[in-house]
This record gives C-alpha cells, structure tokens and sequence, in this order.
C-alpha cells in the first residue's frame, strides 16, 4: 500500500477528528460528509470536530487468530468503544490484561504505533484505548 | 413483472478441491444446472455470477466471461455479469438475474457462485474475508472478521444471557445435518465438548464455531414461472425476495445484536410472498460463525429476539423440528465458499421443495427461505422459494 493511504487519515488517527451535523448535531467519526439523518440539509454544515477520546467499551475480543500484521501482538484485544454524543469507533485496548477488560469499562485514547509498511516501510500511528486513568487508580 | 422459477440446479463438493481449478469448478456447477433444467446452451440468455473476490484468491479478475467461454459459449457472445456483495454475493446474483427474467429482459438465465479459496494460505485468506469489514476503520485497528462476531457473541451473551455451550449447539446441529450430505465439507458428527475446547480464534469463538475456507461452486437456471413446466415437472417459484444493505462497519449499527439488514430484507421477503415466518418449513441461514445463526433465526422472526440460543439448544431448529435450519450443514459444514454460499443455499432448497434430499429430507417441504450475508452484516439478501403444484 502506498505512503498517502496512511497520510490522509492522519487528522482522524492521530487526533479524533470528526464530524458534527451543523444541522442536527450529531457527531460521526470517521469525518462524514452528508449526515445520515439529515440529508441535503447538512451538506455544507458538517463541521470538523474534536473528540475527547474519553469512551465506555459496547463489547469486545479477544483476538488469538491475528493478521499477519499483528502476529506480534497476540492475544490482543480489540473492542467497539461509545464516545461522545453516541458515536462509536473499533480500537485495540492496550495497558491491562485482556482478563481485566469488561462492558461498560471507561477507556481513553493513547496515540500509539499502528502497524508498519514490511520492515523497511513507514511506519503508521493512530489512536489505541487503555483503562481510564481515574478508573485504574 | 413475471414470476420466476428455478427450473435446474448444480453445484460441486465443497471443500480443500486441490486438483481443480476455479473455471473447473464454476463449469462443473453450471453444466449439471443446465442438465439438470435440461435445456442447451443456445437456449441460454445471460450469466450473472457471484464471485467475492477472484483476484485476490486467484489473482483473476472479469471472471464472468471466463466462466461463459469455459462452458463452450464464447461464440454465443451472451451478456455476462459478475456480482460482488461480500459474502451475499450469490444471493445477490440470484436477486440480479432473478430482475432480469421478472422484468422480461431475459428468458432464461444461468446463475452461478463461485470461490476458489484454497490457492492462498489460510493467514491470507483470513485477511482477504476481513477486507468485507471496513479496512481503513476496523481492519487496520486489528478487527479481524472472526472477532467483529465475536464482539456480537459477546454482546448478545451480555444482553440477553445467551451462552457459549447454546452457540455450540449450532455446530453440534449442522455437522450432524452435514454428515447427511454427500456434498458437505464436513459430514461427521461433532460434541459439545468439542466446540468448547476448541482452540480460540477471537474469543468468545473458538475454531468450532467458524465455518471453513472452501472451494466450490453451485448454479440455478431461472425462467418465467408459465413456461417452467415446458422444462421440468418440478419448478420451483421464486415466491419471495428481499435485500437491504446496513453501516460497513459494525460499529457505527443501531444495535450489534441484531442485523436490521436482515430484519428489512426478511421483511421485504414476507411481503412479497405474502407469507410468514411461521409459514416457513426449511431455512438455509447464513452462519458463518455459531452467532450469525443464532441472530438470523431471531432477525428472521422464526424465534422472538434474544431466543435464538436456547431454542437452538432445545432442538427447535433441527432436522424437522419447528424449522429445519440448515439442512444441508449450513457455511459450517456444508462449507464456506463465499461467493458460492448464497447459490448452495437456494440449490439445497429446492432439492429439498423436490424431495430430492434422502436422509436429510424435510417431511412434505413446500415452502423454504435462504438467507444470505455480506461482511458484518452491511449486506443480507432473502428469498422463499416455494414448490409449484
């Protein structure tokens, strides 16, 4: 795959940037550039919108099967996490064992290496979830 | 708009086919649906095939006019159509070529499914099924396809109590239906012992609740319904059909314990076949995990929502009990050749709406319904099908 397949996404993986419908309000992420409830009314009115990566997991795996690419990591975890506003996202959940993670834990975003282009190819970064600060104490 | 009928049906053994090739077997499929229907190759109007992803598995591409030109028909220049819709592609091939004749386009058509999977690793045809999720939201955040369903086993356990001993009666259920059927991938019995130790692929699914990777191809011809009997005694009507598409992503659904892509497409489905879910004897249901069935049967209305598991344990979906699901063994253990599992599953209807199913026959079968499934359930595609007396 080349470089800018990676480089256009980097405002949404590095900093969760996503859409808010300047219609009715609601918040998509990745950006989205017709809203699913509004239609032609929010074309032109979604605004780029900064999402605080403060989230609670729906539901989540455990993944011992892994891609090529993420051989290294297994057992891994991989959940659907709910942040603001409803929205929701699919992350890997880093910093605590996969025993320790449960529905409706409060995770937040840490920016972390993705994965890498073959040994000699770049390496790609984006936003991983690790236990709530508040929660881990 | 006619009525359409099935008139032939063909498909080849599912399973690791290393001595054939994918024309081979899309060929094999095609020509016992054309003996079958018994008409010629001039009699032919169009191909629709469904085909995943070819030039992935096999690195080729425009494999519509290559199954046309292997089945002898390259000097008959007839329109050909490759349909994708992940893993509904047969379905929605059947759905295409299904338009064309009820439209009066064409007359009669050959729709055939069909993957060649075997040619790549499994580690890389892992990957390939997991480019049916969304690769830049899901995939590349490490989602492998077996754990998005795994996150909708997991949360349908959390909501409704559902438990892993009930997802591993689906596949103690259809290796039992699949070791009935010659044409199955799997035709041995299975424990649930044996789901349950199974080594884990994304928990909370193990190896045991994964359908296979498969090679294999089946194919039906279709005509109008009033000119059917001129082919065969036992026409078969295309009675029902609906198809709806959801969010790629899993995540960005209204509820990841149900698909309202399948909930719509039923729907649709009933509707046109002015029937219901009651009315229905025999189900090929998408379960290319334990869970996928377990949701179709409730999204299908067969079992109210969050029953799925228990009246799978109880015996509710077995072999002609309240709804014989997946006669045949189902993507578990009938086999999982994508683009060919939509086709498969209209193939064993009908055979089943003809009584043509031996050890496995549904008692008096007249009215039976397959469901098919793309990706994460982004794409699902319904038809009843319904014995002509």
């Amino acid at each position: 795959m080349g470089i800018p397949r990676f480089w256009r996404e980097t405002p949404s993986r590095y900093n969760l940037i996503g859409t808010k419908c300047g219609s009715c309000g609601m918040i998509h992420f990745p950006p989205r550039i017709i809203c699913p409830a509004c239609h032609r009314k929010s074309i032109g009115k979604m605004e780029r919108t900064h999402l605080s990566g403060e989230g609670k997991i729906v539901s989540y795996s455990i993944v011992h099967d892994a891609p090529h690419s993420f051989e290294m990591q297994k057992p891994y975890v991989v959940a659907i996490i709910e942040l603001e506003g409803g929205c929701r996202l699919t992350a890997p959940i880093i910093d605590c064992s996969p025993s320790d993670v449960s529905i409706g834990m409060e995770v937040e975003a840490a920016f972390r290496k993705l994965g890498e282009q073959g040994e000699d190819g770049v390496i790609h970064y984006g936003y991983k979830f690790r236990p709530a600060r508040e929660a881990t104490k | 708009m006619r009525d359409v009928a099935i008139i032939g049906v063909g498909d080849t053994e599912f399973g690791e086919l290393w001595d054939l090739s994918f024309r081979e077997i899309g060929i094999e499929a095609g020509l016992k649906a054309i003996q079958d229907a018994g008409i010629a190759g001039q009699q032919i109007d169009a191909l629709f095939v469904g085909n995943m992803s070819a030039g992935k598995f096999i690195e080729q591409e425009h494999v519509a006019p290559l199954v046309s030109d292997y089945s002898g028909l390259s000097p008959r220049h007839i329109p050909t159509y490759r349909i994708e819709s992940a893993g509904a592609c047969g379905a929605a091939a059947l759905a295409c070529a299904h338009m064309s004749v009820a439209s009066g386009i064409y007359n009669i058509v050959v729709v055939g499914g069909a993957e060649k999977m075997t040619d790549v690793g499994d580690t890389q045809a892992a990957e390939i099924l997991s480019a049916t999720a969304d690769q830049e939201w899901e995939s590349v955040f490490g989602a492998t396809f077996a754990s998005l369903y795994a996150m909708m086993a997991r949360r349908h356990m959390y909501n409704y109590g559902t438990t892993r001993e009930q997802l591993a009666s689906v596949a103690v259920k259809n290796h039992k239906n699949g070791s009935l059927n010659p044409n199955a991938q799997y035709r041995r019995e299975i424990t649930p012992e044996m789901v349950l130790k199974a080594p884990p692929v994304a928990e909370p699914l193990g190896l045991f609740d994964c359908a296979p990777l498969s090679d294999g191809a089946a194919a039906v011809v279709l005509c109008p319904l009033d000119t059917a009997k001129r082919f065969t005694d036992t026409p078969v009507k295309i009675a029902g059909y609906g198809q709806s598409s959801d969010t790629l992503a899993l995540h960005d659904r209204r509820d990841i314990t149900t698909m309202d892509a399948t909930v719509i497409a039923a729907k649709k489905a009933f509707h046109t076949a002015k029937l219901k879910p009651e009315d229905i004897q025999l189900a090929e249901v998408h379960d290319n995990f334990t869970i996928t069935e377990v949701m179709a049967i409730e999204d299908l209305g067969f079992v109210k929502k969050g029953e799925g598991g228990p009246a799978t344990e109880d015996g509710k979906t077995a072999l002609n009990a309240d709804v014989s699901v997946n006669t045949s063994g189902g993507l578990k253990a009938r086999g999982q050749p994508v683009g060919a599992t939509g086709l498969a599953q209209a193939v064993e209807v009908v055979r089943q709406l003809r009584g043509e199913c031996d050890k496995r026959q549904v008692d008096d079968a007249e009215i039976g319904l397959t469901h098919n499934l793309g990706g994460t359930g982004a794409s699902a595609v319904v038809h009843i099908l319904r014995r002509v007396n």
